[in-house]
């Protein structure tokens, strides 16, 4: 090989250099072109075509990394500016702290089930349409998606309010007699939350649907086993890598969910996001706040990690690409 | 077997919704929908169920238009008697309509630097295949990632040394950070379905890159750029909590207003700016979808 030049990798190690080296000597001497110079040059000039990625990169690192870490350090100063834990003592120790972390599981998982509960029949009823009803029913899903977050959150106000239309129609069917406090509590907040996530886990929920082969189906039902059976033995499996993705992706973003829970909360639940912009608008406590903001960070970090092992766990046993 | 007649080999794929108008309803409950012969009629709850929840979605995001028209004080549906009035208010209001502008002028610039930026890095990691690419689009993908309440106050903190709170710049460079991820993954994934090879030629040819790049490669990715375009300026447009903490005075945009004033009160007002909200956000998307529509695929 080392006589034709021509299919010479780039140098890989000390050895494999010196060969190519005398490699590059011989097609010199020869008048052939350069095998290894041309590949030293094509990567160069790969290299400086990554450099288009340089100014978003910057500006990831001026307006994100930064930042974070600014917040960072911030969370390991006391007030006279010495080294400190004190911040992240006092969430350990105040009881207050401990509310705002189990407020913020309870509503991120009575959310990601309320989503799975709704979520999976409307995928799955959206994976059995023809092609075009299917589309057509997916403008459903995607129309919230478009619309503005402020938008639907104040949709879901004037609607749960006190003489809003919920509470004049149940009333009028019959359902309850005296206006019932829909928002600005618990209530509110999981309706708003569950309606502005929900399409997050049907897109990737439908998509693997998708993706399954139909033939296991009948499969299945060659072999004997009923709709019912079909459905649980072959199909629910094979979609649980899909459902895991959405419920996640649903469960990460309702930890750091701010504006809904903040509006439709009115208050009264205060999830980690809200307590951060309290501690930062209220009492201008900037180490107790990035602390807070540290801690989500890590969290939102973990279950995205948890979520890439899981994810290729059951990629590989239900065969299906979760992506 | 429900289905009486035909065998299993001869039925038609699943799903006979699409000609079910010439069959009579009955005869369409005895269908079987799939290709286990479970009947339409036993999967009528799953239909109820998912009626129901589209309706959960869609409602709340489309009632506030009409509601947008009542003529009384509290928003109802239907409106007892239709009015303007919430409308005259926005108009004729001074700080919503400095509001407006700024959110505007915002999204504008943030596509005009977002789109160029993400497009740029698409391209750069999509030519350039070094093993350590995989990490830079990780790196160009965390603001997306990261909560947002963190972001806003950590810009907050680092701007406040900057003199960069409550300005324009600040605001854009801010919310093109957020908007870069959206065009870099659109333009990626076009790039994936685009022949690298044409862009070859075309520089056999004499082409420089960029020439190559205008005239052969961004033709054929103009549907994916311009969708980018459209989600830079709809994340700019829509984006709340950094414009809380970043925007103010006379820069401040109509989301952090909109925010605050539903903190205090459910003010009718808003009910008309969300009305044209919508609006803006579905024309935007209709210019996209015709403007960068692919010919033939």
């Amino acid at each position: 090989m080392p006589g034709r030049g021509g299919h010479a990798r780039p140098a890989g190690n000390a050895a494999e250099s010196g060969v190519s080296a005398a490699a590059d000597a011989r097609d010199r001497a020869a008048g052939r072109p350069n095998a290894s110079l041309l590949h030293r040059r094509g990567r160069h000039e790969r290299l400086g075509v990554l450099c288009l990625a340089l100014p978003s990169l910057l500006l990831v690192f001026i307006t994100l990394v930064l930042p974070v870490g600014w917040l960072f350090g911030l969370s390991l100063l006391a007030d006279d500016g010495s080294l400190t834990l004190e911040h992240y003592r006092k969430m350990l120790e105040q009881p207050s702290y401990a509310r705002t972390f189990r407020t913020t599981f309870e509503v991120s998982v009575l959310t990601t089930g309320i989503c799975v509960l709704l979520g999976y029949p409307l995928s799955y009823f959206l994976s059995q349409l023809p092609r075009r009803a299917a589309n057509l029913c997916m403008i459903a899903v995607l129309l919230p998606l478009w619309t503005s977050l402020l938008v639907r959150t104040y949709a879901w106000l004037v609607l749960l309010q006190r003489r809003g239309l919920v509470n004049t129609w149940a009333m009028e069917l019959g359902l309850w007699n005296e206006p019932v406090a829909l928002v600005h509590n618990l209530t509110g907040t999981l309706i708003g939350t569950v309606h502005v996530l929900l399409p997050f886990l049907v897109l990737p929920l439908y998509a693997s649907m998708m993706a399954i082969d139909r033939d296991y189906l009948k499969a299945a039902a060659n072999l004997g086993a009923g709709p019912v059976r079909t459905f649980w033995m072959v199909f629910f499996p094979l979609s649980l890598p899909g459902l895991l993705t959405g419920a996640l992706i649903v469960f990460i973003l309702c930890l750091g969910f701010y504006v809904t829970p903040a509006v439709l909360g009115g208050g009264k639940v205060i999830m980690v996001s809200s307590r951060i912009a309290n501690d930062i608008e209220i009492f201008f406590n900037w180490g107790a706040a990035s602390a807070l903001g540290v801690v989500l960070l890590v969290l939102t970090f973990a279950f995205m990690l948890i979520a890439s092992r899981l994810l290729r766990a059951s990629a590989i046993l239900g065969h299906a690409d979760p992506t | 077997m429900s289905a009486k007649g035909r065998p299993a080999g001869e039925l038609p794929p699943p799903g006979g919704t699409a000609r079910s108008a010439t069959v009579a309803p009955v005869t369409w409950l005895r269908r079987p929908v799939t290709d286990t012969q479970i009947t339409h009629r036993s999967r009528l709850w799953l239909y109820a169920i998912a009626v129901l929840v589209m309706a959960f979605l869609v409602i709340p995001t489309v009632i506030v238009v009409p509601m947008s028209f009542s003529g009384s004080q509290y928003l109802e549906f239907p409106p007892r008697q239709w009015s303007l009035r919430w409308y005259d208010n926005y108009f004729a209001s001074a700080s919503w309509m400095a509001a407006t502008a700024t959110s505007f002028k915002a999204a504008a610039l943030t596509t005009l630097v977002a789109t160029p930026l993400g497009t740029m890095a698409a391209y750069g990691l999509h030519v350039s295949r070094f093993r350590f690419t995989r990490l830079i689009v990780g790196t160009l993908l965390t603001p997306m990632i990261v909560p947002v309440i963190l972001i806003g106050i950590g810009i907050f903190y680092v701007y406040a040394k900057l003199h960069l709170v409550n300005t324009l710049a600040g605001l854009v460079l801010a919310h093109s950070m957020l908007a870069v991820p959206l065009v870099v993954m659109v333009v990626l994934s076009a790039f994936k379905s685009f022949d690298a090879n044409q862009e070859m030629v075309a520089r056999s040819l004499g082409a420089s890159r960029v020439v190559a790049f205008l005239l052969v490669t961004l033709p054929q990715i103009r549907f994916a750029v311009v969708s980018g375009a459209a989600l830079a300026f709809l994340t700019s447009f829509d984006e709340i909590i950094v414009a809380l903490f970043v925007s103010g005075g006379e820069n401040s945009t109509l989301t952090r207003n909109m925010f605050n004033s539903l903190r205090d009160q459910v003010d009718p007002t808003i009910a008309a700016i969300s009305t044209i909200m919508i609006v803006v956000t579905s024309l935007l998307l209709a210019v996209s979808q015709r403007f960068g529509r692919k010919r033939d695929p």
